[in-house]
């Protein structure tokens, strides 16, 4: 059969049961929209109002489905603006196909229009990238693209087409299964026995065990395992930013996250251990504070898929390179049931004498008690997806997540701007629940022009502005660490409100506690997309907190100001 | 303490840009980098010698195994293994002096592989140690040009080299 290179690129997103993509056209890959509007009737595109919002709502749309993410760019400056929705798959390990134009073969290295080299752009921050010099390689190239993405350690990658061969027409019979001599995802997956027993006599010698769950637990999808580990071992559970929502956290064994902006009691409980359990994490320094103090304790049991992760920064004692799923069951049969009450009862002291998650009675409209309001509103059902900030903190810490896999964020690369498209990936990849993007109005200002996505297509997402008239975070910095001199952390914002009904979507602004009421309830109420200008304390920290540079146990719980204004 | 990794990769355009780029990105030393075809169709080798210590050179490894086209890698510092490296020296050599140096080359085995008015190109082969002290030996008659390829290396014995082996240091228990 004859094909031409786009068309066999979209019947490989067809076979890959892809059904939407996010994109953008521009000249080098036209021959690609051409072929999409053949393709209307098995493929939704989504058209971006920047190459960025396309990267991040496949980013999201990979996360919330378990499936691979697609965007389209062109060459040049449309490659260029993928760049940071790319990197921060890749430092989130989000399974992602970037399909991208270039110029035409002949025009290949010669400056042409809009010619980047985009391969070498991206080559650092994919798992892996191809440009496509013949079309007869493209039934390889996808099947393999595809298969890399979405296997062992997932991650983005990005396939790089000259105009030319989208045109070529070739001889076509099938996709060929990915054979790719040094890529071998599968070897490794079902863990050694001798290490799952060696991890098991190391938890049988610990009195202070832990359990870090990460992003790990989401892609084994081995929460129900994480639970029965947990139960039977009597090991208290803490998460990583990522690992939000791989454990309810309404179970008494949940302590929270650790880190930067974890809990005191996480953070005091890591700190002590005799032993860490660590699922699918790879001990960021937002994780462990300062590296040369973080658990000097404990010994250290670590599963991960990515055997470069054990012992990258921290020695470990017992390495497993596995699928977290069939570890933690194999883990769970191995061990007899076990009581650690007193270590419990010890965090659930630390709990009660600091607790972290209480929120301070005030007359004013704290972020964090908005955070919870939206918590108790959608009965704790949203979907909520987070930007970079103060707002990310206080959505992970004051939204309690019962349910698994609802909680989006950019947490390695820490993108500005990922929420709101990330939220419109993850509402199409979920189209039946209620999402919830809850971002600052510094963060949604860099990627606010989709919201003539959601207007274009009616995408029920709820936007939660946390709305402080600052960069928060920089403010929160320059308060603490450069004497409250602050530089460039004041905003000047439009009208969110009259910004939302240009496009057409309605806008909702709060600026007292009962009204921040009535507007979540009227905006939960609202079928389609709603714009909510909740306007919050202005000077506000994330507590508790790790000051840069110091250890999990110097965690600060507040400051005096703070304490002093409430007095 | 210099490692020496021998490193199969997919023949295909680009494969030394991405090792390249892994080594610049993750800040790792290269000493030196020698490539080309192995005995299997389609697969370069390469010989990558890195200053690190024991955990740098695992995390070394371990990154480079995870480039897709890395087919495989080896950690060959602690086997059994030969290597060599070349070097072509053009040294100053005036009619008066040109017999002591080709009796100085005669030591080190080296070969003269062209010889013009005022000067001689040497090879020479060897691990090195070796090198290193033959061009500090040629060194006081003028070195004009000196080029090396860059060490390669091989297992001694019939055994491939051993793949590398994921498993942590430390005990278990």
């Amino acid at each position: 059969m004859k094909r031409t290179g786009a068309e066999i690129i979209l019947d490989s997103l067809v076979a890959h049961g892809v059904h939407s993509v996010f994109g953008y056209p521009g000249g080098a890959c036209l021959p690609l929209y051409d072929a999409l509007y053949h393709y209307q009737d098995r493929l939704n595109h989504i058209l971006v109002r920047h190459e960025q919002g396309a990267a991040f709502a496949a980013d999201g749309y990979a996360r919330a489905s378990g499936d691979v993410g697609v965007c389209i760019a062109t060459s040049g400056p449309g490659v260029t603006n993928l760049v940071t929705g790319i990197a921060g798959a890749h430092m989130d390990s989000v399974p992602v196909v970037a399909l991208t134009g270039q110029v035409p073969r002949n025009l290949l290295g010669t400056d042409g229009f809009q010619e980047t080299d985009a391969t070498g752009v991206m080559l650092p921050i994919t798992k892996h990238n191809w440009l496509v010099m013949n079309a007869e390689e493209l039934p390889r190239v996808m099947e393999e693209a595809f298969h890399i993405a979405n296997t062992g350690r997932k991650g983005p990658v990005q396939v790089d087409v000259p105009k030319d061969v989208f045109l070529e027409e070739v001889e076509f019979d099938g996709f060929p299964p990915p054979r790719i001599p040094g890529y071998n995802p599968d070897e490794g997956t079902q863990p050694d026995p001798t290490q799952v027993r060696a991890a098991a006599e190391v938890i049988y010698g610990s009195e202070k065990p832990i359990i870090l769950a990460g992003h790990g637990i989401h892609y084994s999808d081995a929460y129900d395992e994480l639970l029965a580990f947990a139960e039977k071992a009597n090991i208290p559970v803490i998460t990583t930013l990522h690992g939000v929502s791989s454990f309810p956290e309404s179970h008494e064994l949940s302590f929270g996250m650790v880190g930067m902006h974890g809990n005191l009691y996480a953070n005091w409980a890591v700190d002590r251990a005799d032993l860490l359990i660590a699922l699918g994490m790879r001990f960021d320094d937002r994780v462990t504070g300062r590296l040369e103090d973080f658990a000097t304790n404990a010994r250290i049991i670590h599963v991960d898929i990515d055997p470069a992760e054990i012992g990258k920064n921290v020695a470990t004692d017992v390495g497993i390179v596995a699928d977290l799923k069939p570890t933690i069951r194999a883990l769970t049969d191995e061990i007899e049931r076990l009581d650690h009450t007193p270590w419990v009862k010890q965090i659930c002291q630390w709990r009660e004498d600091h607790p972290s998650l209480a929120i301070r009675e005030t007359e004013i409209v704290l972020p964090q008690w908005v955070i919870r309001q939206i918590y108790h509103i959608t009965n704790g059902e949203a979907i909520v997806v987070t930007d970079v900030g103060q707002a990310q903190m206080w959505a992970a810490q004051h939204f309690w997540y019962d349910r698994r896999n609802t909680f989006f964020s950019s947490g390695g690369l820490g993108a500005m701007g990922y929420a709101f498209p990330a939220s419109i990936g993850v509402k199409y990849a979920r189209p039946n629940e209620q999402v919830w993007c809850i971002i600052g109005d510094g963060g949604f200002q860099m990627t606010l022009q989709d919201l003539a996505v959601v207007r274009e297509h009616d995408v029920d997402v709820k936007i939660a502005i946390i709305n402080n008239n600052h960069l928060g975070m920089i403010r929160q910095w320059q308060t603490l660490f450069y004497e409250s001199r602050f530089m460039s952390a004041k905003l000047e914002n439009p009208d969110f409100v009259k910004l939302a009904e240009a496009y057409g979507i309605p806008g909702l602004r709060a600026s007292t506690k009962s009204d921040v009421v009535k507007v979540l309830k009227e905006a939960e109420k609202i079928p389609g997309p709603v714009l909510m200008d909740l306007v919050v304390d202005e000077v506000e920290k994330v507590y508790p907190m790790v000051p840069a540079g110091s250890s999990l146990a110097e965690t600060i719980e507040g400051d005096e100001v703070e304490e002093a204004r409430y007095a | 303490m210099r490692h020496v990794i021998i490193v199969d990769v997919e023949d295909h355009p680009g494969v030394l840009n991405r090792i390249a780029s892994l080594f610049r990105k993750r800040a790792y030393n290269i000493e030196s980098l020698a490539v080309g075809h192995s005995h299997r169709p389609g697969i370069s080798r390469m010989t990558i010698v890195v200053a690190a210590d024991h955990n740098e050179a695992l995390q070394v490894v371990k990154q480079l195994d995870k480039l897709i086209e890395v087919v495989s890698i080896t950690d060959v510092t602690e086997q059994r293994h030969v290597s060599r490296e070349m070097a072509l020296a053009k040294v100053a050599a005036p009619e008066m002096k040109r017999t002591e140096i080709l009796q100085l080359a005669n030591v080190y085995r080296a070969q003269v592989v062209d010889v013009s008015p005022g000067s001689i190109i040497l090879e020479v082969t060897g691990d090195e140690d070796k090198i290193d002290s033959f061009v500090e030996i040629i060194r006081p008659y003028g070195i004009l040009e000196l080029t090396r390829t860059g060490e390669v290396a091989m297992v001694r014995g019939r055994a491939m080299p051993t793949p590398h082996v994921l498993v942590e240091e430390g005990p278990a228990a």
